[in-house]
C-alpha cells in the first residue's frame, strides 16, 4: 500500500515535471503534437498533411503490430496521446484502467454512427453478434470504469474509425469451379494449397468458421469457445495439419500476399486490401463471398487517461474532423468502411459511391488515393454492397474467455 | 571491475529478472507478482504420458533442425576454412577468398533468407528446371515450406561462423607438424583426422557454440521459411509475450537457457577453450 502510493507519488511528481519542461514549448509553438499509436491500416501520410492543413494539429504515427497497440496500451499508457485500437483489444485494455471513456456529448457526430456500432443493426435488420461484438464493448457506466456498460451510456470506449468484413480469397484460375462455403478451406481438394493466418485469435475463428460449416461441430460463439470447443477445434486443425492440407501459415500482410501471387495457396485467409494487391500485379484473385458470412473486424480512437488540457481538446477535435467526411471518403476508397456513412458520401465521387458501397459495376476506372488504378471500369465490387457485406456478418475478431488455453492449445497445433 | 559493473547491469541483472517473473502469475492484462509454478506446470503439462507432449515436441524438434545444421555448417564450415589455410598458396589470394566469403554478409539476413522463396516456391526457379529438364512432372513440394528449406536457409546463414573461428585455429597449426607427420607415413586422411582436427578443435568449438545458440532461439527463420508450419522454442516464447503472458515466456526462456548452457558445458568439456586460446 505504502509503497504504491510512494511510487504513484514519484509517477506523479515525474509526470508534473515534464509538464512544466514540456508546456513552453507548445505554447511557444502554438500547435499541438499528437502521438498517434496504432497499426499502420489508418496512418495514410495523406490523412497527417490533411489534419495539419485542416486543423493545425500535428500527428506523429507510431505505426505497431495489433499485439504491440495491445502491450502499449497495458503497460506504456504514457507513451501515446491517442490510441487507434480495435474493439477486441479492449476486453483487454480496458481492465487496466488505462483508457477512459469519451464523452459522448463532445462528439457532433455521434448520433450518425452507423447502427452496426450503436445497435449492432444495419438498415433495421440484426447483424452476426459472436465474439466481440463492437456493441458489446462501446460503452462504460462511467468515465474511469474498468468493466463494460451492456446498455448505451455516455462514455464511449472507442469512436469508430474504420472496419470490414473478412472472408477467404480465393485464385479463380486454378481452381475452376465455384467456392461458396467456408468449409472449403478444409476440403482435401485444396491439399497442400490452403493457408490460414497464424495469429492465434483470429486464425481460430476461420478454423471455427470452416469447421461449422463442414458440420462437424456447432459453435455457441465462435468468438469465446469452451475448453471443450478449443479442443475439438484444434484437433480437426491439427489432423488437417498432418495430412498436408495446409502449404504454409501467414503472420502478415505481405506474406499473405506473395503466398497468393506466386501460387503457393490458392484458398486461404485473406484481407480486402491484400486482394486488391494481389489483383494490381495482374494476378487474377477473389475476395470470395461465403454462404456462412464474414468475420468482421473493427477499430477505433481510444483515449489514454494521461490526456488533459490542451491535448485532450486537440483530441476530440481530431475525432470530429476524422468523422466529418474527408477520411471517410479516404478509408471507403480502400474497400473499408467508414463510421459516419453521410458523411463520407458527400465526399465522394457519385460513381465510387455506386462502386464501393451500393456494389454497383463501375461506371469509370476506380482508383487508389494515390491516384493508381484498382479496378477497371463495369468491375464489380466482391460479396457487393455495403448492406449485403456487413448485413452478412456472422463474428467478430475476439479475444475468448479461455484465452490462455487458447494460446497454449495454438502452440499446439503449430507444434503438431 | 567497470567490466563486471556492466555485466552485472546488462547481463546478470536482467537475467535474474526473467527468473524470477517466470515464478510469476499473470492475467489477460497484468503481471501478478507471485511465487507459483504454474509456469513451469502448464509447460510440461501432460509430459508424463506416453505421448509426446507440446514442449518436448517443439524441443525435439528444435533440436533435431540444431543438429541438422550443425553438421552441415561444421562440414561446410570446415572445409571452407581448410582451402582457405592449407590449399590456397599466397596470403594476398586467401586474404581475397576470405573477403568473398564474408561479402554475402554486406546484406541483410533477412533478405538472404527471404530471397530463397522465389527459388524454391512451387512456381519457382528450381521447380520451373526440373520440371524442363523432365527430371519431374508435377512441381516438387517439399523444397519450400519444408525442414529441407529451414535447414538450407541456416546453413546458409551461419557457414561463415564456423568458418572463421576454423580458420582462426588452422593458420595457428605449425606447418612442420604436417610435414613431421607425412615423413613418419601419414596418409593425408590420417594427418587430417590425427594432426589438424585435434588441433582445430578450439575453433570447431567456438562456431558450434555460435551456431547451436543462434539455431536454438530462432524464431524467424524458421518461421519464414518453415511457412509458420514447425514448432520451435523461439516462436513458442514470442507467441506468449505477444499475448501478454510474459511469465510464461519467461520460464520456457528460462528451460531453453538451461538445455543451451547445458549443451555449451557438454562441448567446452571436449575441449578447455580458454587453455587453448
Amino acid at each position: 500500500m505504502s509503497t504504491d502510493f510512494s511510487r504513484r507519488g514519484l509517477l506523479l511528481g515525474t509526470a508534473a515535471a515534464a509538464a512544466t519542461l514540456a508546456a513552453p514549448a507548445v505554447h511557444a509553438q502554438g500547435a499541438v503534437v499528437l502521438r498517434y499509436c496504432g497499426t499502420a491500416v489508418n496512418q495514410h501520410s495523406g490523412i497527417k498533411d490533411k489534419v495539419k492543413e485542416d486543423l493545425g494539429i500535428t500527428l506523429e504515427y507510431m505505426p505497431v503490430t495489433s499485439d504491440d497497440v495491445v502491450r502499449r496500451a497495458v503497460t506504456q499508457p504514457n507513451s501515446f496521446d491517442i490510441l487507434d485500437a480495435e474493439y477486441w483489444m479492449l476486453k483487454k485494455i480496458i481492465p487496466s484502467g488505462n483508457l477512459v471513456g469519451m464523452d459522448a456529448n463532445r462528439i457532433t457526430m455521434f448520433g450518425d454512427i452507423t447502427p452496426v456500432f450503436t445497435k449492432g443493426e444495419i438498415a433495421g435488420r440484426k447483424i452476426g453478434d459472436q465474439g466481440t461484438a463492437p456493441r458489446k464493448v462501446s460503452y462504460l457506466p462511467g468515465r474511469e470504469a474498468r468493466t463494460f456498460s451492456a446498455t448505451p451510456t455516455q462514455w464511449l470506449t472507442l469512436i469508430p474509425t474504420v472496419y470490414n468484413a473478412d472472408t477467404l480469397g480465393i485464385r479463380p484460375d486454378k481452381i475452376n469451379r465455384p467456392i461458396d462455403s467456408w468449409a472449403e478451406l478444409l476440403n482435401p481438394e485444396f491439399k497442400g494449397k490452403a493457408s490460414i493466418l497464424n495469429i492465434p485469435s483470429i486464425g481460430i475463428m476461420d478454423a471455427a468458421m470452416a469447421i461449422e460449416a463442414s458440420g462437424r461441430h456447432k459453435y455457441a460463439d465462435k468468438g469465446n469457445m469452451t475448453r471443450a470447443e478449443i479442443d475439438i477445434t484444434m484437433r480437426v486443425m491439427t489432423e488437417a495439419k498432418r495430412a498436408g492440407q495446409f502449404r504454409a501459415f501467414w503472420k502478415d500482410f505481405n506474406e499473405s500476399v506473395n503466398l497468393m501471387a506466386s501460387g503457393e495457396t490458392v484458398i486461404q485467409s485473406m484481407w480486402s486490401p491484400a486482394v486488391t494487391k494481389v489483383r494490381s500485379m495482374g494476378v487474377p484473385c477473389i475476395y470470395q463471398p461465403l454462404k456462412e458470412g464474414y468475420r468482421a473486424w473493427a477499430g477505433g480512437f481510444g483515449l489514454p487517461k494521461t490526456l488533459t488540457g490542451r491535448k485532450l481538446e486537440a483530441t476530440y477535435d481530431f475525432i470530429n474532423w476524422f468523422l466529418s467526411g474527408w477520411a471517410g471518403a479516404f478509408l471507403n476508397r480502400q474497400g473499408y468502411y467508414s463510421a459516419v456513412l453521410s458523411t463520407a458520401q458527400a465526399h465522394m465521387e457519385a460513381y465510387e459511391w455506386d462502386f464501393w458501397m451500393r456494389g454497383m459495376p463501375a461506371a469509370q476506372d476506380i482508383k487508389a488515393p494515390d491516384g493508381t488504378v484498382l479496378e477497371k471500369a463495369g468491375a464489380v465490387r466482391d460479396g457487393g454492397s455495403y448492406e449485403a457485406r456487413m448485413g452478412a456478418v456472422a463474428c467478430w475478431n475476439a479475444v475468448m474467455d479461455e484465452n490462455d488455453y487458447m494460446v497454449r492449445k495454438w502452440n499446439e497445433f503449430i507444434a503438431a | 571491475m567497470p567490466l563486471a559493473l556492466v555485466l552485472a547491469l546488462f547481463f546478470v541483472l536482467p537475467l535474474l529478472a526473467t527468473a524470477v517473473v517466470s515464478l510469476w502469475d499473470y492475467t489477460e492484462y497484468s503481471l501478478v507478482p507471485d511465487v507459483t509454478a504454474r509456469n513451469y506446470r502448464e509447460m510440461f503439462e501432460g509430459c508424463a504420458s506416453f505421448t509426446l507432449c507440446t514442449t518436448f515436441r517443439t524441443y525435439l524438434s528444435t533440436l533435431k533442425l540444431c543438429l541438422l545444421v550443425w553438421m552441415f555448417t561444421l562440414t561446410i564450415g570446415f572445409t571452407v576454412a581448410y582451402f582457405l589455410a592449407f590449399m590456397v598458396r599466397t596470403e594476398t589470394m586467401r586474404t581475397v577468398l576470405f573477403l568473398l566469403c564474408t561479402a554475402p554478409f554486406l546484406t541483410s539476413n533477412v533478405i538472404r533468407m527471404i530471397s530463397w522463396i522465389p527459388l524454391l516456391g512451387r512456381e519457382g526457379v528450381a521447380n520451373r528446371a526440373l520440371k524442363s529438364l523432365g527430371i519431374v512432372s508435377q512441381p516438387v513440394e517439399w523444397l519450400l515450406f519444408s525442414e529441407f528449406s529451414v535447414v538450407l536457409a541456416f546453413v546458409h546463414l551461419y557457414t561463415l561462423f564456423v568458418t572463421v573461428p576454423v580458420f582462426n585455429s588452422l593458420m595457428r597449426i605449425d606447418r612442420r607438424l604436417l610435414e613431421a607427420a607425412r615423413d613418419a607415413g601419414a596418409t593425408g586422411w590420417q594427418t587430417l583426422w590425427h594432426v589438424v582436427v585435434p588441433l582445430a578443435k578450439p575453433g570447431i568449438v567456438i562456431g558450434s557454440i555460435f551456431v547451436i545458440v543462434l539455431v536454438m532461439g530462432d524464431f524467424v527463420t524458421i518461421g519464414v521459411m518453415g511457412g509458420q508450419q514447425i514448432a520451435s522454442v523461439g516462436k513458442v516464447i514470442q507467441v506468449q509475450m505477444s499475448y501478454l503472458q510474459f511469465p510464461a515466456a519467461a520460464a520456457q526462456a528460462m528451460v531453453l537457457l538451461a538445455l543451451v548452457l547445458g549443451m555449451i558445458v557438454a562441448l567446452t568439456k571436449l575441449v578447455d577453450i580458454r587453455r587453448e586460446l
